[in-house]
């Protein structure tokens, strides 16, 4: 505690600073290869999965199942169904539902042909029931192309008002067009862990992704805020440049980010964990991966992407530019008179 | 005098934040206790909970088709998405609605769905305006008065509607018929038909072809009418909405009617339509104009005047309910085909009990980390953290038993999941608060004077942040479909919350906390220490001698900001030589 007070304290006045903006080319440099990498890796694969609720895929109902007509064996039934599918098409990532009072409904990603037929006779086989009386059919997507190209639409005019907003708040096109790029790497790399690891991409992943938009936004917005309040204090006569200037800033508010961070990362982690090692896969492993990822690489991207190219954008302003000149002069000056 | 007002401030702000509390929870307590007959029913404590997590029932719904009459799969898709829209225009709720083999469509939907629902759902909706020909009270078997049945052996522009006439009876006009309401329409066949027909065998969505003459009754079966052919087509609706119909002294009327916006086609149809209808004498019935629903008259009003604004009013035996069903179902269009029930099945829970229970414990070991984590960092400080977090939560669970018993809202595991995550958005406002007031009191400051100062730079932070965060939530709401609009109005929800619980609740404690010896005096463990901070060598205008090897610029040039004129002029004079000779070593 001490000593993290300490760190803290150090980080304020500038006794302890980390030059974030000064080795830019290295974090641009790791975020090219991160990139890159998220791009290719989910494309050697084979492209990214989708869940049923984006693709369709295949339906079994079985009617007057022995098992569902006392309470106590309904679990017992749900396992049995998903073991029996699971051990004809491994990756079949069967969803059971019990329908009215005695139907089991078991829906499946889409199978082939030959698959679909023997997974209809282990479900006839392991419920003792003829191979006609697994009724087997194909479902739609319940995510059809509708909801997705509308909530692109959103997801494309939030970005552009988030954009303005950003501009009139901070009275800069560049802060605003910083924060983006650093989004769109969030984006992308967090996408990339589902495609490289063939995680599922469900609506619950999907909704983890807008979640993840707004934090890593939020997170910029945050930092970007210190930016302008130390930046628009420095007058032409400042001891400071302006990339030295942002650099304090992200280092005066380093606490800030690492302790929100892990604050907002805690629970996101217990909710991977239980949903990972405890329940397996599904909605709250889904859901918790992409919000963990993101968490992660949008606290990272403020400080490492945000911050650097917002100074980058700027240092060519003729402003700017003469003040740095003019600093680098006088530093050398008092150099050489030492 | 200068502590008097922050504490006073901080007091009504707590105040305010009870009342808010209090109030929710009243109202929620009386819907629990009287709600039984109002429309949206009683309210509960516990919030509805969605299609994931409790299951509802599933209604498989199959075309209604002529023989022959095969559905495309365009038609199906446009089906799927407009019985969506339907259901989201009623609440929350987060149904599913999927295609089942090559025809059907199958609607999930959480609860157990009422007449009124099953109706928004399946209905087709397919509106039109058609002028009336013949009209008399249904339980009239025969006509007594006939108007001339036309006969001839002209061919008309399409065949009889309705039935196979008898092989006496002329199933053709004397004369093609001029406009719509011309009585050449009526045919013997078809006055044979009318004369014979019963209302109590009209099939609800009989398909009748626009450009020809159609029987049918109203829609309690109380008159039986001939229609002329279409006049104004549904599909020319842009928008509509439900209300209490005014009378013409603009008094509202206790009746609930149905406000339709045409296009510019319908709003010229409606125009021409009134414009010949107006004609007739008042008593003539055809003056009136019937507006047809799935082939039913659902009202059929004598033309008072012409009609040219595209806004006519369709009154009827409306509820307030089914006022608002066809106003949705208009403004999103007629299904393509109607559909029947074919099933409707109570469904369980795709993801088990077990789910939200874990869901439930991983949010709960996370706060447990979240307290312990804040414990460390803030020491009792982070007390107020835990503090915050918990009024957030009480408020937010409120409001979502709220949401849940007016507006359909449900919870769904994302939701869950959505909620726990929002933790991490609320503690943030705190901690970006708490790193203000560290650097007021590194900047010498004392307590009560960090927690104003700091106050006015966190807020203007949390302002600028939490709107980017409320904008994502307003742009998806309104413009996304399905779950991402649940998605979005739970992450809006946290965030009103968020700003709520850090303006009533944490910074009046904080005003508070301040005057208290024990903060006031920066007690080791109190998190506001301001030795631990830094600050003490550092008053103000004194600046640390030298020995430190690197510069403390950052320091000196905030409490610079920050010193009357006086004394930045001494402290400039004082440190002129030291820092420009330091700081460059900085770069």
């Amino acid at each position: 505690m001490a000593s993290f007070s300490k760190f803290g304290n150090d980080l304020y006045t500038g006794e302890l600073s980390v030059n974030f903006i000064g080795r830019r080319k290295v974090w641009y440099l790791l975020a090219a290869i991160l990139i890159i990498v998220s791009i290719l890796g989910p494309t050697l694969r084979g492209g990214y999965v989708f869940g049923i609720e984006f693709t369709g895929g295949s339906q079994f109902q079985i009617d007057s199942v022995e098992a569902l007509k006392s309470p106590d064996t309904n679990a017992e039934a749900q396992k049995l169904a998903t073991d029996t599918v699971t051990g004809v098409v491994a990756d079949a990532d069967p969803k059971i539902t019990i329908v009215g009072t005695d139907s089991l409904r078991i829906q499946t990603e889409q199978l082939e042909p030959d698959e679909s037929t023997a997974v209809g006779d282990a479900l006839a086989g392991a419920f003792s029931v003829e191979s006609d009386e697994v009724a087997a059919s194909f479902v739609g997507p319940s995510w059809g192309a509708d909801i997705t190209s509308s909530a692109l639409r959103a997801l494309l005019v939030f970005i552009a008002l988030a954009a303005i907003m950003m501009a009139i708040y901070f009275r800069t096109w560049k802060m605003s067009i910083a924060a983006m790029i650093a989004l769109l790497h969030d984006i992308v790399i967090t996408a990339g862990v589902y495609g490289i690891f063939g995680f599922e991409i469900t609506p619950s992943a999907v909704i983890g992704f807008l979640t993840i938009l707004g934090f890593s936004l939020y997170d910029t917005v945050v930092v970007f805020d210190k930016i302008r309040e130390n930046t628009s204090e420095d007058g032409s006569e400042s001891r400071r440049t302006f990339a030295e200037s942002v650099n304090l800033a992200v280092n005066q508010t380093l606490v800030r980010s690492i302790n929100t961070g892990v604050v907002a990362a805690l629970p996101v982690a217990a909710i991977l964990f239980i949903g990972a090692y405890v329940l397996g896969a599904g909605t709250l492993r889904d859901i918790a991966l992409a919000l963990f990822i993101g968490i992660v690489v949008g606290t990272y991207s403020t400080i490492f992407i945000a911050a650097p190219l917002y100074a980058q954008f700027r240092q060519n302003e003729p402003d700017i530019r003469n003040r740095t000149k003019r600093l680098i002069a006088s530093r050398a000056d008092a150099l050489d008179s030492k | 005098m200068a502590r008097t007002t922050p504490v006073k401030n901080a007091w009504r702000a707590i105040v305010w934040l009870t009342a808010l509390t209090v109030g929710l929870s009243v109202l929620i307590g009386a819907g629990s206790i009287f709600g039984e007959d109002s429309t949206t029913g009683a309210a509960s404590w516990t919030p509805k909970l969605a299609l994931d997590l409790e299951g509802g029932t599933q209604i498989v719904l199959a075309p209604q088709l002529e023989s022959g009459q095969t559905v495309t799969g365009e038609q199906l898709s446009q089906a799927v998405s407009i019985i969506r829209d339907r259901i989201d225009a009623s609440g929350v709720s987060e149904a599913e609605v999927t295609t089942q083999g090559a025809s059907n469509v199958v609607v999930s939907i959480p609860g157990q769905p009422d007449e009124e629902t099953l109706n928004r759902i399946k209905s087709s909706a397919k509106l039109e305006f058609r002028p009336v020909l013949y009209t008399e009270v249904a339980s009239a078997a025969t006509a007594e008065e006939t108007p001339e049945p036309a006969d001839g052996a002209e061919t008309p522009e399409g065949d009889a509607a309705t039935a196979t006439p008898e092989p006496t009876l002329a199933t053709t006009p004397t004369a093609t018929p001029t406009d719509a309401s011309d009585l050449n329409w009526i045919t013997e066949a078809l006055f044979d038909d009318y004369s014979n027909f019963d209302c109590a065998s009209l099939d609800s969505f009989s398909v009748a072809p626009t450009d020809e003459p159609l029987i049918t009754c109203e829609a309690d079966d109380s008159f039986k009418y001939i229609l002329g052919p279409v006049e104004v087509e549904g599909s020319t609706i842009t928008d509509a909405s439900s209300g209490l119909i005014s009378s013409s002294q603009g008094v509202s009327t206790n009746q609930w009617g149905v406000f339709p916006t045409f296009n510019d086609e319908g709003t010229k149809d409606v125009a021409a339509m009134t414009t010949r209808l107006f004609g007739f004498d008042q008593t003539d019935p055809r003056n009136r104009f019937a507006i047809v629903l799935d082939g039913r008259v659902i009202s059929a009003p004598t033309t008072q005047g012409i009609i040219t604004g595209g806004n006519p009013q369709i009154s009827g035996s409306f509820t307030q309910e089914t006022a608002t069903v066809l106003a949705d179902q208009l403004k999103f269009g007629a299904l393509p085909i109607g559909f029947e029930v074919q099933s409707d099945q109570k469904i369980s829970a795709t993801l088990g009990s077990a789910q939200l229970s874990s869901g439930l414990i991983a949010g709960l070991i996370g706060l447990l980390l979240v307290v312990i984590y804040s414990l460390f960092q803030y020491r009792l400080l982070g007390l107020v953290t835990v503090a915050s977090l918990v009024v957030a939560g009480v408020l937010t669970y409120l409001v979502i038993a709220y949401l849940s018993w007016r507006h359909g809202y449900r919870l769904s595991l994302a939701g869950v999941a959505g909620l726990i995550v929002a933790i991490g958005f609320t503690a943030d406002s705190f901690i970006v608060y708490f790193e203000r007031i560290r650097d007021e009191l590194r900047d010498g400051r004392s307590l009560t004077g960090a927690v104003e100062a700091g106050w006015k730079r966190a807020l203007r932070t949390i302002f600028a942040a939490k709107a980017v965060n409320l904008l994502s939530a307003v742009v998806l709401f309104v413009l996304a479909v399905g779950n991402v609009r649940g998605f979005a109005l739970t992450l809006g929800l946290t965030t009103v919350i968020d700003v709520l619980v850090v303006v009533l609740f944490t910074h009046p404690m904080l005003q508070l906390l301040a005057t208290t010896k024990f903060f006031a005096s920066g007690h080791p463990i109190s998190g506001l220490d301001p030795k631990a901070l830094g600050a003490v060598y550092r008053g103000r205008a004194q600046f640390r001698t030298p020995t430190a090897t690197k510069t403390t610029a950052g320091a000196s040039r905030e409490a610079a900001r920050r010193q009357t004129i006086a004394e930045r002029k001494a402290a400039e004079m004082a440190g002129t030589a030291k820092d420009s000779s330091s700081d460059g070593k900085e770069s």
